[in-house]
């Protein structure tokens, strides 16, 4: 029982980051109707800045605390985040307006393949390691209950309450202020939103940047728990099936989705995997988010798809 | 003047629905065969054979089945790796099981695994559409990358997955040297051409290209989407196996699971969208640009930085290639998101006005 439920929080932890990811391609989807395969090189990008700047601020600088450096790191990566973002929309999709969603899907593989090749030009590509000053030791709860309690990485629980803060604030975001009513009314029909005074393209830049900053969260999360390297694109390939079961369109299907996906790979590994011969957890969420499409195409949470001739 | 149909008239149905109706064009594609037949082989170097032409030809095969099923039917695959790697593992199965068995019933077998599989993964497609069945097909994908590495018998037990076969013949004569591999790659892939050219002109085309184009009223008028679709998934899949037991016998040799992994089942799509989605053509094109663009970029990038005195390093090479690759990219699609065969149909239609702009 222990051991489930070991497996079952690691799952879960494993799940919010992916949560995380997953929400970045919901935000994207959601306001301009792209697929953004480029959100793993986004995670990418802006771990590898985060690392990064986290190493050069103090040598520049000279500052010696951790906390100070963490923040002017997280701000200057954010910054680079908002300036990618910017320049997505200035030399990409401001050309692809109106084109469907096949040539928009390859255009942000076009901006993967760049990202990738040009966040490894400036930065390196060695294996980093981002350091947030977050506690490594291990605790164990309940162990009045189970014999030996059961183990939780405490950085787990800090990521777990940053990302759920993150989620807070963007739900904020969106429902409380202009801005987020704005982003809302564009994600429900572009030419009426336009028709009422909506830039576009501001709003784009918008949530292109905000993508940026929750792929710098999820790279900061990821970064200091596995080290900043090449294979963090692979990520957003495993938070797709989050995607889909969760519902392209909905936040929270990206987040319960996400839970489900990383606890589904985690017990499938740990009860299934060994009668198969392991390493099932790769295809595992694909073919249960498949399996899961036939029952309910629109995911979880998304909107229903009505055809009309 | 020269590209011009004025005067040549049809008298029967028959000629008047041949795939090329302009004799020009007649010609000049008996022209072009000619030259990729007999001239070729005379001229190219080894290293152009198995750098450039002999993956080309392959690749342009494997376009020409995702061009099926992305640019003629509509429905986004991002699965084409996986539906080589079961036809260069359906190909070989057949072929260490089977003793005796001949290069080109193995490769029509494997392809006819990948149809199977093909057909079992495009059962998603009657339910979702879209960028939904795009990540659906990734599925594909995952699963056999992990099929092929950790079920030890499509392997026939070897341990890290990868597999080697030799001795291939074809009809009694050896194909070792570059020369004969491509000229049997070539056969093939002009013969499929031929087959799929016919194809999408035909019933079952019209089919797939009224799914396409929008399924609710193809289906209003009377097109079973279940049988359009999964037909789609058919051929095209046996064909993508067809090549994928190509490139793994031919071209490579000795394989390995990683050889078809999710990175090639982008650069097909990507062959797709830039060669041009909907046209047969569009996948010669496409294979083209993105076989000869990492070579082209390799062989030149350092020399052209080197002329502004700047030394760059084996990794900043394929760096610079990834920025390349994916800029050039973006700027297709935004130039001609139709493709490079839009660009071509435009040129024929040019030069038939030619020399009058109207």
């Amino acid at each position: 029982m222990a051991f489930f439920l070991e497996t079952l929080i690691g799952g879960l932890m494993a799940g919010m980051l992916y949560s995380l990811v997953a929400l970045g391609f919901v935000l994207i989807y959601k306001a301009s109707g792209v697929f953004n395969f480029a959100q793993g090189a986004m995670v990418l990008f802006a771990a590898l800045a985060m690392a990064r700047f986290a190493e050069w601020v103090p040598a520049w600088t000279g500052i010696d605390n951790a906390i100070a450096t963490t923040l002017i790191a997280f701000v200057i990566a954010g910054t680079c985040m908002f300036l990618v973002a910017w320049l997505i929309e200035k030399l990409v999709l401001r050309h692809l307006v109106n084109q469907e969603g096949a040539t928009l899907l390859m255009a942000t593989l076009g901006i993967t393949y760049f990202l990738e090749g040009l966040g490894q030009t400036l930065f390196g590509s060695d294996i980093y390691k981002i350091d947030i000053g977050m506690p490594k030791e291990p605790i164990f709860v309940f162990d009045s209950i189970f014999e030996g309690g059961i183990l939780v990485n405490k950085e787990d629980i800090i990521a777990a309450a940053i990302a759920a803060g993150l989620v807070v604030l963007l739900s904020v975001f969106f429902q409380k202020t202009s801005t987020g009513r704005a982003l809302r009314a564009v994600a429900d029909d572009h030419q009426a939103a336009q028709s009422i005074g909506i830039p576009l393209n501001r709003i784009w830049v918008i949530v292109w940047c905000v993508a940026g900053v929750v792929a710098l969260v999820a790279g900061m999360i990821w970064g200091s728990k596995l080290g900043v390297q090449f294979s963090l694109t692979t990520v957003a390939l495993r938070a797709l099936p989050v995607v889909i079961l969760g519902g392209l369109t909905s936040v929270p299907g990206a987040i319960i989705g996400g839970l489900i996906i990383g606890v589904g790979e985690k017990l499938s590994e740990v009860y299934l995997g060994p009668y198969v011969g392991g390493g099932i957890e790769i295809w595992f969420a694909y073919v249960l988010a498949l399996v899961f499409l036939l029952f309910r195409p629109q995911g979880l949470f998304g909107e229903k798809i009505i055809d009309r001739v | 003047m020269l590209y011009r149909e004025n005067g040549q008239f049809k008298t029967s149905y028959r000629a008047d629905q041949a795939i090329f109706p302009i004799a020009q064009d007649r010609i000049a594609i008996a022209l072009m065969l000619a030259v990729a037949f007999l001239v070729v082989p005379m001229l190219a170097s080894d290293y152009i054979f198995r750098a450039i032409l002999i993956p080309f030809v392959i690749m342009a095969l494997a376009a020409l089945g995702v061009n099926i099923l992305v640019g003629y039917c509509g429905q986004i695959s991002l699965g084409s790796g996986a539906f080589m790697a079961v036809g260069a593992y359906g190909a070989y199965n057949f072929f260490v099981r089977i003793p005796g068995l001949p290069l080109i019933p193995a490769l029509i077998l494997g392809g006819l695994c990948a149809t199977f599989f093909g057909i079992l993964f495009g059962l998603p497609s009657l339910r979702v559409k879209g960028l939904y069945l795009a990540v659906a097909t990734l599925a594909a994908q995952f699963f056999s990358d992990w099929m092929f590495l950790r079920i030890k018998w499509f392997t026939n037990n070897s341990d890290s997955g990868s597999v080697s076969v030799n001795n291939l013949q074809v009809f009694g004569m050896p194909i070792e040297s570059a020369t004969s591999k491509y000229i049997f790659c070539l056969a093939v892939l002009v013969v499929v051409a031929l087959l799929a050219k016919n194809l999408v002109r035909g019933s079952v085309g019209r089919e797939w290209m009224a799914i396409r184009d929008m399924d609710v009223a193809a289906a209003v008028i009377g097109i079973r989407p279940m049988y359009a679709k999964l037909s789609a998934f058919a051929v095209s899949s046996f064909i993508i196996g067809m090549a994928g037991a190509l490139w793994a016998f031919v071209h490579l040799g000795a394989w390995e699971p990683a050889a078809f992994s999710v990175e090639v089942s982008f650069r097909l799509l990507f062959m797709v969208i830039i060669g041009g989605l909907g046209s047969i053509m569009g996948g010669f094109f496409g294979a083209a640009f993105i076989v000869v663009l990492p070579i082209v970029l390799n062989q030149f990038l350092p020399a052209l930085v080197g002329m502004f005195g700047i030394e760059i390093s084996t990794a900043g090479v394929s760096h610079a290639e990834l920025m390349i690759f994916g800029a050039l990219i973006v700027w297709f699609l935004i130039v001609e998101p139709h493709g490079l065969a839009k660009l071509w149909s435009t040129a024929k239609q040019k030069l038939r006005l030619w020399p009058f702009p109207h």
